[in-house]
C-alpha cells in the first residue's frame, strides 16, 4: 500500500508495456472559499479498473470533471491518455469516454440515433460507423431494442446504452461515475461484467466512482479512499483491508478512514445527494 | 510536483489533420447535432402542431379585425397580407427565445455532459443548436404559408423566393436561440430563464415592424426598432414572401445585419456553452 502523498516514477516506465493512462501532479479546484480537490496526486496503469470510493461531497465527481475537461482546474494539472488537461483539452476528449452519473442518453431518440450521435461527434470515419454501432448495439445486448426510443429503456438497458457511446471512438481511458446507480442486482452485474470484459479483452483502462463497496471490492484493481478533496490511502483492495485488521471489508475501510471525516456542511453536498437520487429515479 | 509525471505528454496530432478535414469535421459535429434535432420531432411531432395554434390565433382574429383599421399598412398592401410576414416572424422568434428552456433541461438531465465531453468544438456545438432551432421554426413556416394562401394572402411561390425566406427564417431562429442559449448559460435554472424569456419576448416583437410599421412609433422607439433584429427579419420577409412586397431596407442589409449579429452571438454563446458543464 502506498499513501498517496508519494510521487510516482511511472513516467520512466513509460517505455516499457505498462504505460500511464492518467498521471495528476497536485490537482486542485477550488469552489470559492471550498477546496473540493485538493492537491491530488495520482497515477493510474494502463488497463487497470482503479476505483475513486469516498463519502457525498469528497470530491471524486469535481476529480473526474478535471480529468474529463469538463472542469478546468485551480491549479495543478494531469496528463490523460498521454495529452496535458490544460494545454491539449481536446486530444483529451478524443481519446477518453466518459459515462456520467446522470442520464446521459437522449430519452427522445431511439438507441441507435444516440450511438450515430456519438459516432458523428467522435468524428468515427464514415465507412466505420454503422460496424462499430451494430457490434456496439450486439455486444450490448442492445440489438433488439436499437430502433426504439430511449425513453423506454430499462435503467440497465440505458447504463449500457451509455457505455457504448462512450466507447464508439474506442477510447483508451474511460471514466465511469456512479456506473451501478439505481440499477438492480441483475442490471448491475452486466455493467460491470462489461467492464470487466473491456480490461480484459482490451486492455482499456477504466476510472470508477461507487458506493458499492462490494462491487469495488470485486471488480477494481486499485481503490482511492478520497475524503475532503484528498486521498486518503491508494492500493489494492486487499492491501486497504489488511491495513484495518483482519476479516476487515472495504465498508470497514471506508468507515475507519473516512466515515470520521465525514462533513455534512460542505458545500456542495446537497447539490450532489440531489443529483445522485435523481439519477437513481432516472436510471432504476 | 510530480513535473516529471505530468509533462510526459504526445505530440499533438492536430497537425496531421488537414485543414480540409477539420472543416468537413466541424460541419458533420455541427450537423450531427441539428441531424438529432430533426429525429426527436419524427418521433414526436405533436410539439409541432400545438405550437402552430399561436400564428394561426393571431392571423385570424387580431389579423381579420386590424385588416379593418385603414392606413396601418404602408402602400397599397392588404392589412392581412403586411400581417402575416410579421407573424411567421414572431413564430419563430417565440420558438427560438425559449430554446435555452432545452439546454438548461439537457444540463440537468446529463445530456449536455456528453456533448461536452467530446471533441467536437464548443461552436460547433453551440452552431448545431442554431440550426436545430431553424428547422424547428420551417415547420412553423409551412403552416403559416398555408394558412396564408387559405385566407387569400397574395403569396409569391417563385423558387428563389421561397429559398431566401427558408434562409432568413435559419438565420433568424439561429440568432435567436443563440441570444437563448446565452441566457440559458447565465441564469441557469429554468425557473429564472422563463422570466427571462417572457420579458423578453415583449419588448423584441412590439419594438419591431412586425405589426405596425415603423413609420407609425414615436421616434424614440424607431430608434430601438431600427437595432432589432426582428425588424430586419420582418423586412426580408415581406420583400420575399409577399407577392406585392418590397423590402424597406434592401435585402442585403437585412441579410447582412442578421448573418452579423448570429455570428456575433454564436461566438459569445461558444465561450460561455463549456461553463454550463460545470
Amino acid at each position: 500500500m502506498t499513501v498517496a502523498s508519494g510521487e510516482s516514477t511511472t513516467a520512466e516506465k513509460g517505455a516499457g508495456p505498462l504505460q500511464t493512462a492518467v498521471a495528476t501532479a497536485a490537482l486542485t479546484r477550488k469552489f470559492g472559499e471550498m477546496t473540493a480537490v485538493d492537491r491530488i496526486s495520482l497515477t493510474i496503469e494502463q488497463g487497470e479498473i482503479f476505483g475513486l470510493i469516498g463519502p457525498n461531497g469528497a470530491g471524486k465527481s469535481t476529480f473526474i470533471k478535471m480529468l474529463t475537461t469538463l472542469l478546468p482546474p485551480t491549479s495543478g494539472t494531469a496528463v490523460v491518455a498521454g495529452y496535458d488537461i490544460r494545454a491539449k483539452p481536446a486530444e483529451v476528449r478524443h481519446h477518453i469516454g466518459y459515462v456520467p452519473q446522470l442520464l446521459s442518453a437522449d430519452g427522445s431518440l431511439s438507441g441507435y440515433e444516440n450511438l450515430l450521435l456519438s459516432a458523428r461527434l467522435y468524428g468515427v470515419p464514415r465507412g466505420e460507423r454503422k460496424d462499430r454501432i451494430e457490434g456496439a448495439l450486439k455486444w450490448m445486448g442492445l440489438k433488439e431494442a436499437a430502433h426504439r426510443v430511449v425513453g423506454q429503456y430499462s435503467g440497465g438497458m440505458i447504463r449500457r446504452l451509455e457505455i457504448a457511446q462512450s466507447l464508439l471512438h474506442r477510447p483508451e481511458v474511460l471514466f465511469l461515475d456512479e456506473p451501478t446507480i439505481g440499477l438492480d442486482p441483475g442490471a448491475r452485474d452486466t455493467v460491470w461484467e462489461h467492464i470487466a470484459d473491456l480490461r480484459d479483452r482490451f486492455h482499456r483502462t477504466m476510472v470508477v466512482t461507487s458506493h458499492q463497496m462490494e462491487e469495488m471490492d470485486a471488480f477494481c484493481d486499485r481503490i482511492a479512499l478520497i475524503a475532503r478533496g484528498r486521498i486518503v490511502v491508494v492500493g489494492t483492495s486487499a492491501e486497504l483491508k489488511a491495513s484495518i485488521g483482519h476479516d476487515a471489508t472495504l465498508d470497514d475501510v471506508f468507515i475507519r478512514l473516512a466515515g470520521a471525516t465525514e462533513a455534512t456542511d460542505m458545500e456542495g453536498s446537497y447539490g450532489e445527494v440531489r443529483r445522485e437520487r435523481d439519477s437513481a429515479r432516472k436510471h432504476g | 510536483m510530480a513535473k516529471s509525471g505530468a509533462s510526459a505528454t504526445r505530440p499533438a496530432n492536430m497537425a496531421e489533420r488537414s485543414v480540409a478535414t477539420g472543416i468537413v469535421g466541424y460541419a458533420e459535429q455541427a450537423f450531427a447535432v441539428a441531424a438529432a434535432e430533426v429525429q426527436k420531432l419524427r418521433h414526436d411531432p405533436v410539439e409541432l402542431f400545438t405550437r402552430a395554434v399561436q400564428p394561426v390565433l393571431w392571423l385570424m382574429l387580431f389579423g381579420e379585425v386590424m385588416a379593418r383599421v385603414r392606413g396601418v399598412a404602408p402602400g397599397n398592401i392588404p392589412y392581412l397580407d403586411y400581417l402575416s410576414a410579421g407573424i411567421l416572424a414572431q413564430s419563430t422568434l417565440f420558438v427560438a427565445i425559449f430554446y435555452g428552456i432545452s439546454a438548461i433541461w439537457e444540463r440537468d438531465l446529463g445530456v449536455l455532459q456528453r456533448y461536452l465531453v467530446s471533441p467536437a468544438p464548443r461552436s460547433a456545438l453551440v452552431l448545431g443548436k442554431a440550426l436545430s432551432a431553424g428547422v424547428r421554426a420551417l415547420s412553423q413556416a409551412l403552416i403559416v404559408y398555408l394558412l396564408a394562401i387559405v385566407l387569400g394572402v397574395a403569396i409569391s411561390l417563385d423558387p428563389i423566393h421561397v429559398v431566401g425566406v427558408v434562409v432568413a427564417i435559419m438565420l433568424a431562429s439561429a440568432l435567436f436561440s443563440t441570444l437563448s442559449l446565452i441566457i440559458a448559460c447565465i441564469v441557469k435554472t429554468r425557473e429564472r430563464f422563463m422570466g427571462i424569456g417572457q420579458v423578453l419576448t415583449m419588448p423584441i416583437f412590439f419594438a419591431s415592424n412586425a405589426i405596425y410599421p415603423l413609420s407609425l412609433m414615436p421616434v424614440w422607439l424607431r430608434v430601438v426598432s431600427r437595432t432589432n433584429p426582428l425588424t430586419y427579419e420582418v423586412d426580408a420577409l415581406r420583400a420575399l414572401m409577399l407577392a406585392e412586397g418590397a423590402s424597406v431596407y434592401g435585402l442585403l442589409v437585412d441579410f447582412g445585419f442578421l448573418v452579423a449579429v448570429a455570428a456575433f452571438l454564436v461566438a459569445v454563446a461558444a465561450g460561455m456553452y463549456g461553463r454550463m458543464g460545470y
